[in-house]
């Protein structure tokens, strides 16, 4: 495959920058993103040209650093992400526009590489249980009901990518919160910080600076792990019974 | 190991939390938004009154200002009625400008690469509700104080103030324009509100969607038919 590629180039997070367009050749379909993103880097580099900064560590789908946008789609054109998705999702002779998440509270680092510790310090507002918890326990011990046990599982699933953030039009981290917010809130392991969990990471969602929800969806299509959009009505559900709880 | 958390003693009162968070002001959003979506359910059976002639319609307006009465005073209720529908009308709109701004800002770099996103109803909310902010105006001066009415208000007889309305090309079109916009707005809003309160989710889903479709169907048509009724000479 012949492709044209216009990747955003900016060297740091001072200097402004710029979509820049490159031509790459002898991309196979079986390539993912990323091995992509390489062959264009070994030409740049052999040029003696800066390679394209791109994040990626596991390159297996689990662990959410790699999510560009990708013609407009967080993490491109299918429900995975970027380390994942195949070039035979593209046609020969394809233009392909390759950005940054943009959001305020994940500002570029550099080239296609953004700061996502805003997400970290959300979690660190609640996102833990404070219970030691020592060794794997016995099984049996707390009884998880098996829709609770999946419910959890399900939002557990959320690698903290950012697509969500990246698609949604207001810049909002609402599906991101949600996730870790009901993963705890509906075990038992979780109960003791029940309304302080859920209070606490969304004031620290707020002050980072992310945008409000309206509901557009447009998260819950990109996210990689399939967490759906009721995971948000969830968390206002929480949020909501929190603040009757807690606020004087 | 002792976590420092945000601490749960000191907390800030019900009010501060919800008007100082994004989820609390889509909250207030939510509640003033269902507040006026019950009183348009309300004002749009009452308009179809109209369609029984001028006795029965400006008997039904005489009859609202006799509301409550002997318990409160003539207009009273009326006047009651006033006053939370202008609460609900100014703490949505202010939410939604403070919403509104905070989204635009948490993106302060575009993409190069642009497409649509969402539904045409969930795009349209935000000039859909400024349409509808300033229909709100133009309606209250045109047929509520008169300031603004083509030919003679007369105050009590809303039924030849309406017909002069509709005999004018612009009435028809404001009014028209407006009432499509707030059957979008309440395509989107009816089931927003639902997850914004938390009583949406997967099981009712469908439930919500039909419900938002009906209620901004008849609303916008039941509106909509007085114009034109006066339009075709059915009412006049
Ligand atoms: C003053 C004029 C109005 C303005 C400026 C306005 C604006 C907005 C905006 C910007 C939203 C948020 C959209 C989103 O989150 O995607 C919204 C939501 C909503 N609006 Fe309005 N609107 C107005 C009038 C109305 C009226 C007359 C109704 C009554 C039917 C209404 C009912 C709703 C409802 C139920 C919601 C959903 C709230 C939620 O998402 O929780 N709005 N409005
Ligand atoms: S909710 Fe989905 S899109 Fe958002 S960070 Fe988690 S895995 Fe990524
Ligand atoms: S590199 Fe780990 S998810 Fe893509």
């Amino acid at each position: 495959m012949r492709l044209t590629l216009r990747v955003w180039r900016q060297p740091d997070a001072d200097t402004p920058g710029a979509m820049v367009t490159y031509a790459v050749d002898g991309i196979s379909e079986d390539m993912s993103f990323l091995e992509m993103l390489d062959t264009l880097n070994e030409e740049l580099i052999l040029k003696g040209d800066e390679p394209v900064a791109f994040d990626h560590d596991c390159r297996e789908g689990i662990c959410g650093a790699c999510g560009v946008v990708i013609n407009g789609d967080a993490h491109g054109p299918e429900r995975t992400t970027t380390c994942q998705l195949h070039m035979r999702h593209f046609e020969d002779g394809d233009t392909i526009d390759v950005e940054p998440w943009r959001a305020g509270a994940f500002p570029v680092v550099k080239d296609l590489v953004v700061d996502r510790s805003s997400f970290d310090r959300i979690i660190g507002a609640g996102g833990y249980i404070t219970a030691p918890t020592g060794s794997a326990p016995e099984a049996h011990a707390t009884p998880v009901p098996k829709p609770d046990a999946d419910f959890a599982f399900e939002h557990a699933e959320c690698i903290g990518c950012g697509a969500c953030v990246a698609a949604c039009p207001n810049g909002s981290a609402m599906l991101f919160t949600s996730a870790k917010v009901n993963h705890l809130n509906v075990l038992p392991q979780g109960a003791p910080e029940r309304e302080t969990r859920v209070l606490d990471m969304v004031a620290a969602m707020d002050e980072e600076g992310f945008g409000g929800c309206t509901l557009t969806g447009e998260c819950a299509t990109a996210c990689p792990k399939g967490i759906p959009l009721p995971s948000i009505t969830a968390m206002n559900r929480e949020w909501l019974r929190a603040t009757r709880k807690v606020a004087r | 190991m002792a976590l420092a958390t945000r601490g749960t003693d000191q907390r800030p009162s019900m009010t501060r939390t919800l008007w100082g968070s994004t989820i609390g002001k889509k909250t207030v959003m939510a509640v003033s938004g269902l507040i006026m979506l019950g009183y348009l359910v309300a004002h749009m059976l009452g308009n179809l009154k109209i369609f029984f002639g001028a006795p029965e319609f400006n008997g039904y307006a005489h009859w609202l200002r006799t509301l409550g009465e002997p318990v409160l005073h003539h207009e009273w209720a009326l006047w009651i009625l006033r006053v939370v529908l202008v609460a609900a009308v100014v703490l949505h709109a202010v939410c939604a400008y403070q919403l509104s701004r905070r989204d635009r800002a948490a993106r302060p770099v575009g993409y190069a690469h642009k497409r649509a996103r969402a539904t045409y109803a969930t795009r349209t909310m935000r000039w859909g509700g400024v349409i509808l902010a300033l229909f709100i105006v133009w309606h209250i001066l045109d047929l509520t104080t008169g300031t603004a009415h083509p030919g003679g208000f007369q105050p009590g007889h809303p039924y030849q103030n309406v017909v002069d309305t509709f005999s004018t090309w612009y009435g028809n079109v404001v009014y028209i324009v407006a009432m499509l916009a707030l059957g979008l707005h309440i395509l989107h809003g009816f089931w927003s509100a639902a997850q914004t309160l938390g009583v949406g989710g997967a099981a009712r889903e469908r439930a919500l969607r039909t419900s938002a479709a009906v209620l901004a169907f008849a609303l916008t048509a039941g509106f909509i038919s007085i114009p034109v009724a006066v339009m075709t000479g059915v009412v006049g």
